[in-house]
């Protein structure tokens, strides 16, 4: 180990290890149906699981003896190397359940668009990291915004947008580093005008967006920002929410509008596209203060509810660990994202610090997207819970994501 | 701001789920119901009913298998219903009316759609059940009646209803439940306990095997055999001797307190309230308001106890002290009592002291009697309430106890009760007010059950057993203190010597003289009881009813009985007649004498019941 080493956080390696064998535990349960074989039965997704779970052990052992200069020099390098083998889909791609998404070896498939994360990640960290590049331009923030977007438009097509929206999570490194917050506002606002408007019209919508507007103003401030600006802003807000209505029903296909009408309360549809969420609400519902215990849930056991070892596997640890288990499991995922949150601030390097909030966001937008799913607050989006779904390319592409930047923050007294 | 972004989003992220994570777990229990629903299956298995004997071991009511056809709405498919309907023979309209109703309970629970398939119906249905997805058969056990009588004893089986559902989770919709009579209050021991099987279904409502290895099933636990005090042989003896009459007979073991028969007239055959035919057959019992089957006179009816009340009149002067058993009243045909009003009294030689006077039935004997009971204190309401707590140490003017699901209180006055007719102090009222009370008429009101138990207390000179039916659980006696304590009247046993004497009497030169029985001590009381009804809104007076209370060998009793016959007229012409029979029967086993079998079981009083009905003007007493 060289002078500059400063050794790896032994507390993001210890949740992550956690979590680990949690997820493996309940794979185990929502897979296990009645047959009770070896845990390793290669025949069945825990066995499978298992071994992953040992190939990440030796890709870790790789990631953290290989010298951290390698990933910043040769980040330019993987990120192509991943855009051609997203490309190579489209050739070679193997369809699963509707999704050209893998390449298929024997009984092993392997998915692209797991491992385009970090080097997205990577590229994205170098190009920010470089003396040259000032975000606050208007002509970088396009660049930036290039090497985001190819990666998601090779896979919305596939088609997975879910995969796709966890490109969004690139938002947190970019504005982290400069980028202006008037993005952050748009885009919230846009969100924010886009449900209420779906949830209580255009025009109530339009009424307290005019008074905002109007309140913002002719308040009288010392900085004021540009009454040209807010005009603007309230006049678009306005026609965004009168064409929400042509968008949702003209632009949205069908089963988009499904998933938000359910998750806004609009629709009650328990045995068609609502199936999964009711489900699954009653998985984690039935779990009560404690759980049912390990391998004893009636609802996983029953196989109700669909996906369970894969995006559903949160409604396992619902059922089978109770309040508290899941809520233990909660509190883990926020612990790990603050510990790296930490470790991205400490560092002097740029690139390192691009590199952990790019790891940190694309994280948290799965827990996110995937847990707000499973427990009924998000629209059904197909994103696996880091760890805990089952999958080789999505666990070893999360453990790349997490040790290279491990490796990074060893590293970080060289600079 | 740049920094703390993402900090802030994570910890809401965090918080915003555990919240909701709490809100489903914790707050909302519906998801955790419904899991139980849609995830395990439960099976029941339902145990055999106990069987019931007599007291001398005769199987009175056994079991007999039964088929329902069951079914889940939820997991119906289309079916060939005009084909179903043909094979239960029911109409289709009324099949879809019951799927309704199943739908409406639950659709995922089972409801029954034709209870009680017959064999036949069962062999045919079975072949093609497999073609009716989401119906099922359950086997049952229905109970199978080996005898014709006691209907009002046993009780009978039906389909739980739905407010016993609500109220006890041991029962679900469909369950069958003891009602009425034994089958009602020995309910938990007879049924057993039905046994539980879990079972673990898949999504596509598939078995996938027992819940949890099967640790929470249970095996069914048979219902217990259990033996009645009631003598069947005795019991059906009874019921024929009450056939076209009205009426009850309650008889007591006097040692034990135990029910030999409990027979109501008119009566039905259990076998009736069973099956497929239950639902009509009972509507039919139900609805005929005049004979009314289905009350049980014995334990129900609240009837004047006349003349057999006045022993107790006697024994409550004796232990009073306010009259010796040499004491003579004289009777100029009744008793009068100021102001020119008379209680009436038949033609016999006076005076007369007790033995004869309860012998001859005098009701001026008794007059004097109860009016220096009630004046041998400063008021007359303190001297009612001490002959009121007399009568209440006999079990009277209060529910018994029994182990019966009906029975009435009767009533005995207590001058609270006086004090509101007359408005007192107001207006004041004497002993003279309520003399019809010394001879059973008044306000006294007894069941045909009090008199049996008031007759095996001064059979035993001063104590009764609580009455009960139930004799042996599973061969083993009883041990309820409730049945197993001596309850002490308040008359000490000396007392009783002439009053049995006097009952004694009406046997050997008295009332009942004249229905002896050759080797058979009996003590007796025979009684007239006035009774009236309204017709049109008229009060009319009807033909007596005919009371006989007994008790033989007289000492040492071994039964004691109350006979009552309604609009039967004197005691001794119907009432006394099938009180020797019944103890002839119960003592010696056979009949000597057919002469006064043959005369009860010829007379029938169908006419009389009529009289009243028949719109037209009748003549009663005749």
């Amino acid at each position: 180990m060289s002078r500059s080493s400063a050794g790896f956080d032994w507390i993001s390696i210890f949740i992550y290890l956690i979590l680990i064998c949690f997820g493996w535990a309940n794979i185990y349960s929502a897979s296990l149906g009645t047959n009770t074989g070896s845990y390793f039965d290669l025949g069945q997704p825990y066995g499978k699981q298992a071994l992953f779970i040992g190939l990440s052990i030796f890709l870790i052992i790789i990631i953290l003896s290989i010298e951290a200069k390698f990933y910043q020099r040769f980040s330019s390098i993987i990120y192509l190397v991943s855009l051609l083998s997203l490309a190579g889909l489209f050739v070679f791609g193997k369809t699963i359940s509707g999704a050209t998404s893998w390449y298929s070896f024997g009984s092993f498939g392997i998915q692209p668009s797991e491992f385009a994360k970090f080097a997205t990640a990577l590229a994205l960290a170098k190009y920010l990291s470089d003396i040259q590049t000032n975000i606050r331009k208007l002509s970088h923030q396009v660049q930036a915004f290039i090497i985001i977007a190819i990666p998601a438009l090779l896979i919305i097509p596939q088609p997975d947008p879910g995969s796709a929206l966890v490109y969004a999570a690139f938002f947190f490194p970019l504005y982290r580093e400069g980028l202006s917050g008037f993005y952050l506002v748009t885009g919230l606002s846009a969100v924010t005008v886009f449900i209420l408007t779906l949830l209580v019209g255009p025009f109530w919508v339009s009424g307290g967006v005019l008074l905002i507007g109007l309140f913002l103003f002719f308040r009288k401030r010392k900085k004021r920002p540009g009454r040209v600006l807010i005009t603007l802003f309230t006049i678009i807000s306005i026609g965004l929410s009168f064409s929400v209505n042509y968008i949702f029903e003209n632009v949205f296909e069908q089963r988009h509008r499904d998933r938000f009408n359910i998750v806004l309360g609009k629709e009650v549809d328990s045995r068609g596209i609502g199936y999964n969420t009711n489900q699954s609400e009653i998985a984690i519902g039935s779990g009560g203060w404690f759980g049912k215990g390990w391998t004893e849930g009636t609802q996983t056991k029953g196989h109700f509810v669909p996906e369970q070892h894969t995006d559903y596997i949160f409604s396992t640890v619902g059922e089978e660990w109770g309040f508290l288990g899941s809520a233990m499991v909660v509190i883990l995922f926020v612990l790990l994202l603050l510990r790296l949150l930490q470790l991205a601030e400490r560092q002097r390097n740029q690139f390192t610090r691009v590199y952990g909030y790019s790891v940190i966001g694309i994280l948290f937008l799965h827990f996110l997207v995937n847990v707000g799913m499973v427990i009924g607050i998000f629209p059904t989006v197909g994103i696996p819970l880091p760890f805990f779904s089952y999958g080789g390319s999505g666990l070893w592409g999360f453990t790349i994501l997490i040790f290279i930047f491990i490796k990074l923050d060893s590293d970080r007294l060289s600079y | 701001m740049r920094k703390i972004l993402l900090y802030i989003t994570i910890l809401t992220t965090g918080l915003i789920f555990i919240g909701r994570l709490f809100y489903l777990q914790v707050v909302d229990t519906s998801l955790a119901i419904r899991s139980r629903d849609n995830a395990i299956k439960v099976i029941y298995d339902y145990p055999q009913r106990g069987y019931i004997y007599d007291r001398n071991g005769e199987l009175m009511v056994s079991n007999q298998p039964s088929y329902d056809v069951m079914v889940i709405p939820r997991n119906l498919k289309p079916f060939d219903t005009t084909e179903f309907c043909n094979i239960l023979s029911i109409e289709r309209e009324d099949l879809e009316k019951k799927l309704d109703k199943a739908r409406i309970y639950s659709p995922m629970l089972p409801s029954v759609v034709i209870p009680q398939l017959t064999k036949s119906e069962y062999a045919i249905l079975q072949e093609k059940m497999r073609k009716y997805e989401g119906f099922y058969i359950q086997k049952r056990s229905l109970r199978d009646y080996q005898v014709d009588h006691s209907a009002n004893v046993l009780g009978y089986i039906a389909e739980v209803n739905q407010s016993k559902v609500n109220s006890d989770p041991y029962y679900l919709s469909g369950d069958l439940i003891g009602r009425a009579g034994v089958e009602e209050y020995y309910e938990e021991l007879l049924r057993g306990v039905k046994g539980v099987k879990y079972i673990q279904k898949d999504r596509f409502n598939r078995d996938i095997g027992p819940y949890k290895e099967g640790i929470y099933d249970t095996l069914p636990e048979k219902g217990k055999d259990i033996s009645l005090t009631i003598d069947a042989a005795l019991q059906a003896y009874g019921t024929k001797l009450m056939e076209n009459k009205r009426g009850g007979i309650v008889a007591l073991e006097p040692g034990s307190g135990e029910i030999l028969a409990l027979i109501t007239a008119p009566t039905y055959d259990p076998a009736k309230l069973v099956g497929r035919k239950r639902s009509p057959n009972f509507t039919e019992l139900y609805y005929d308001t005049i004979a009314r089957p289905l009350y049980d006179r014995g334990l129900l009816a609240e009837y004047p106890p006349g003349s057999p009340f006045k022993t107790l009149n006697a024994l409550i002067g004796l232990q009073e002290g306010i009259v010796d058993t040499n004491d003579k009243f004289s009777c100029n045909h009744g008793y009068a009592y100021g102001r020119g009003r008379k209680l009436g009294c038949h033609a016999h030689r006076s005076p007369l002291d007790m033995i004869p006077g309860i012998a001859n039935s005098c009701n001026a004997y008794f007059a004097n009697v109860y009016r220096r009971i009630i004046e041998k204190y400063p008021t007359p309401q303190e001297g009612m309430d001490v002959w009121h707590d007399h009568l209440a140490s006999f079990g009277l003017g209060n529910y018994l106890g029994s182990d019966l699901t009906t029975g009435r209180p009767g009533k005995i006055p207590s001058s609270e009760y006086y004090n509101q007719i007359y408005n007192y102090p107001t207006y004041k009222w004497y002993a003279t007010a309520t003399i019809s009370n010394a001879i059973g008429q008044g306000e006294v009101l007894m069941t045909p059950m009090q008199l049996a138990n008031m007759t095996a207390a001064i059979g035993n000179k001063g104590w009764y057993y609580t009455p009960h039916i139930l004799k042996e659980i599973e061969g083993k006696p009883i041990k309820d203190e409730k049945f197993t304590k001596r309850n002490y009247t308040s008359i000490d046993a000396k007392h009783f010597d002439p009053v049995v004497e006097g009952m004694h009497e009406v046997y050997k030169s008295g009332t009942a003289s004249t229905l002896r029985i050759p080797g058979i001590e009996i003590a007796g009381k025979t009684g007239t009881a006035e009774n009236f009804a309204k017709i049109d809104g008229k009060r009319v007076q009807l033909t007596d009813h005919s009371i006989f209370i007994a008790f033989a060998p007289v000492e040492n009793p071994k039964i004691a009985l109350a006979v009552f016959v309604e609009n039967g007229y004197w005691g001794s012409r119907y009432a006394g007649r099938i009180a020797s029979l019944m103890i002839e029967k119960y003592l010696k086993g056979t009949i000597t004498r057919t002469d006064m079998e043959e005369w009860i079981l010829n007379h029938s009083l169908e006419d009389e019941y009529a009289k009243p009905l028949s719109g037209e003007p009748f003549k009663i007493n005749q």
